[in-house]
């Protein structure tokens, strides 16, 4: 009896994983298929790299002597939260064409839909990382931390755009319109951005929004990944950027999955 | 057990906040029939479909697929059924054979099944010459092929059509429909939606007719035609200015005209004495006819006189 239910629990293990593999590739193959998203993906935030670089990098007083080093760790962040709206764009597209739906009727695993996506853009986010960084050390970015740090600060971008895709995934999964979804995706994930370390050291804003600033979980992953990549002291930064991400993740995943079962 | 229906619905319910969609819905469908849920827009075709294949839970009452349970069972139920909704569920970025592929994978197909079942769809359903290109360069009739070819991949007992030929055209459409009739077959049960009369009588072998969220009739479309439409005798006049006579001499047979086509109908509510005496007084008053013809309902005129709102 016992072997039997977990011969049958290791077939839906098995059948689980398989499920969340299809819809992954479904998810990538949908970034070959368009180019014009991964272009959309990797131009723009070369774009921001090169104009905060030659033009306003010259305006902006960092701790670094050369602004190239004080923004790279901050794009790679901002490139993973702009790439998680696109989690939700997808899902919108999806339950507007009617694909959840024939989705929601296969004897599929529940769970691969949300997942599929989510890994796809993982994937995806960490491509376009590899790419940014490849540009940057073209152009002059010079890491001086060691090499293990940085693997780990891109680990932790990565984990931050993941949990970043289930909160796109709750937007996605509510507004049910893809063109809704790129709006209300983008909508608070810009001030967010812009008021964060990402491009400028947050002592340099007004004290209000430094308070805002101080405590957004972009700012404490931005300086955890800006400290790894340059060898400096991580401080507090690690260990709440963590603390964001987990709280985010879970929170996030289950309106998700909360959003996905009352369609 | 033979004869136990394989969808089974009892008193269901189902409200969108105050919104009653469905009030007290029961019926049955036998194992390898074509069952026809007619009924206009709103009426509560999707939401039954969409119960009976456990995207939709209800509020009351029973829906039974292949004898599980939808409300407890759903992923058995999901094992056995496949669905076309009312958009052509594909994904645009895959070509014709990958949605077919992937659709299996997610039914837990063995890989070589998978690939050789996809392979004899593209064929039944003509898409081999493009299965090879993205779905997003197919036509209206192509997506819709693909769609319904999608649902057939696990090999579903049931499959549920909701609005399989909405926006297709005429040739399309006839294409479908013979696709479906070679479904039924093989044996598979088809439950499928429409607002068209046409392809219910057509496909359906019993018709259930809904509106505001009730059953209001059901049968096989020639009992629903004879029980509930009435024969219509039309008396043709060869002389146009003749129309208002014979209008009242018929007074009392409630007719109605068709000026235009210069035609007063009959609807015949009692049988042939009542066509003997009608004649006779048309003769009688020496009024020439050009013809005569007694035609039967169509389907049609049953469906707008059931769903007419009152």
């Amino acid at each position: 009896m016992t072997e039997t239910s977990s011969r049958v629990a290791a077939q839906g293990l098995r059948w689980t994983i398989s499920d969340i593999w299809a819809m992954t590739w479904r998810g990538i193959i949908r970034y070959i298929r368009l180019p014009q998203l991964l272009v959309f993906s990797t131009i723009q935030p070369i774009l921001f790299l090169l104009l905060f670089t030659y033009v306003f990098g010259g305006a902006i007083k960092t701790s670094q002597a050369n602004y190239i080093n004080f923004l790279v760790p901050g794009i790679l962040v901002q490139i993973v939260i702009f790439g998680s709206v696109q989690t939700g764009v997808g899902l919108a597209e999806d339950l507007s064409r009617g694909l959840i739906d024939r989705l929601r009727s296969l004897p599929m695993a529940r769970s691969a839909v949300l997942m599929g996506r989510t890994l796809a853009d993982l994937m995806r986010n960490i491509f376009v990382m590899v790419l940014m960084m490849t540009v940057a050390l073209i152009i002059g970015f010079r890491p001086g931390g060691n090499i293990l740090a940085i693997i780990g600060a891109m680990a932790l971008i990565a984990l931050f755009g993941f949990a970043f895709s289930w909160v796109s995934a709750a937007i996605g999964l509510s507004t049910k319109n893809a063109e809704t979804a790129q709006v209300a995706g983008f909508i608070w994930v810009f001030p967010l951005v812009f008021a964060s370390s990402i491009f400028v050291p947050i002592e340099t804003m007004p004290h209000w929004l430094e308070a805002f600033a101080k405590i957004s979980p972009i700012t404490v992953t931005v300086n955890s990944v800006r400290a790894l990549m340059l060898g400096l002291p991580v401080g507090d930064n690690l260990w709440q950027s963590l603390v964001w991400i987990i709280g985010i993740l879970i929170d996030f995943s289950m309106l998700a999955v909360w959003r996905y079962r009352k369609i | 057990m033979e004869n136990e229906p394989i969808i089974k619905i009892r008193n269901l319910f189902k409200s969108y906040g105050k919104v009653r969609a469905l009030e007290d819905v029961s019926f049955d469908v036998q194992k390898g029939a074509i069952l026809g849920l007619l009924g206009p827009n709103g009426a509560g075709k999707t939401t039954i479909v969409n119960i009976l294949t456990t995207l939709l839970k209800p509020d009351k009452g029973i829906a039974q697929v292949a004898g599980f349970n939808v409300a407890e069972n759903p992923q058995a139920v999901r094992a056995r059924i496949g669905l076309a909704g009312q958009f052509a569920a594909v994904d645009e970025n895959l070509t014709g054979r990958e949605n077919l592929e992937l659709a299996g994978t997610l039914y837990h197909l063995p890989r070589a099944v998978v690939k050789e079942r996809a392979q004899k769809l593209l064929e039944e359903f003509s898409l081999t010459e493009a299965a090879g290109r993205l779905a997003k360069t197919y036509s209206g009739g192509m997506r819709r092929r693909l769609d319904v070819a999608s649902s057939l991949i696990g090999q579903p007992e049931i499959l549920f059509l909701d609005e399989p030929t909405t926006g297709l055209d005429p040739q399309s459409r006839n294409e479908l429909w013979l696709v479906i009739e070679s479904l039924v077959k093989r044996g598979t049960t088809v439950l499928l939606t429409t607002q068209y009369l046409e392809e219910a009588d057509r496909l359906a072998d019993h018709i259930i007719i809904i509106n505001e969220g009730k059953v209001v009739a059901q049968g096989t479309a020639k009992e629903l035609k004879s029980n509930l439409g009435k024969s219509m005798l039309e008396v043709h006049v060869k002389d146009r200015h003749k129309i208002p006579a014979i209008t009242a001499l018929l007074a009392q047979f409630n007719p109605s005209v068709n000026e235009t086509a210069e035609v007063v109908a009959v609807p015949i509510t009692m049988g042939t004495q009542m066509l003997l005496e009608i004649i006779r007084q048309v003769e009688s008053a020496g009024i020439e006819l050009a013809d005569i013809e007694l035609r039967k309902p169509t389907l049609d005129e049953v469906f707008l006189n059931l769903t007419k709102k009152p």
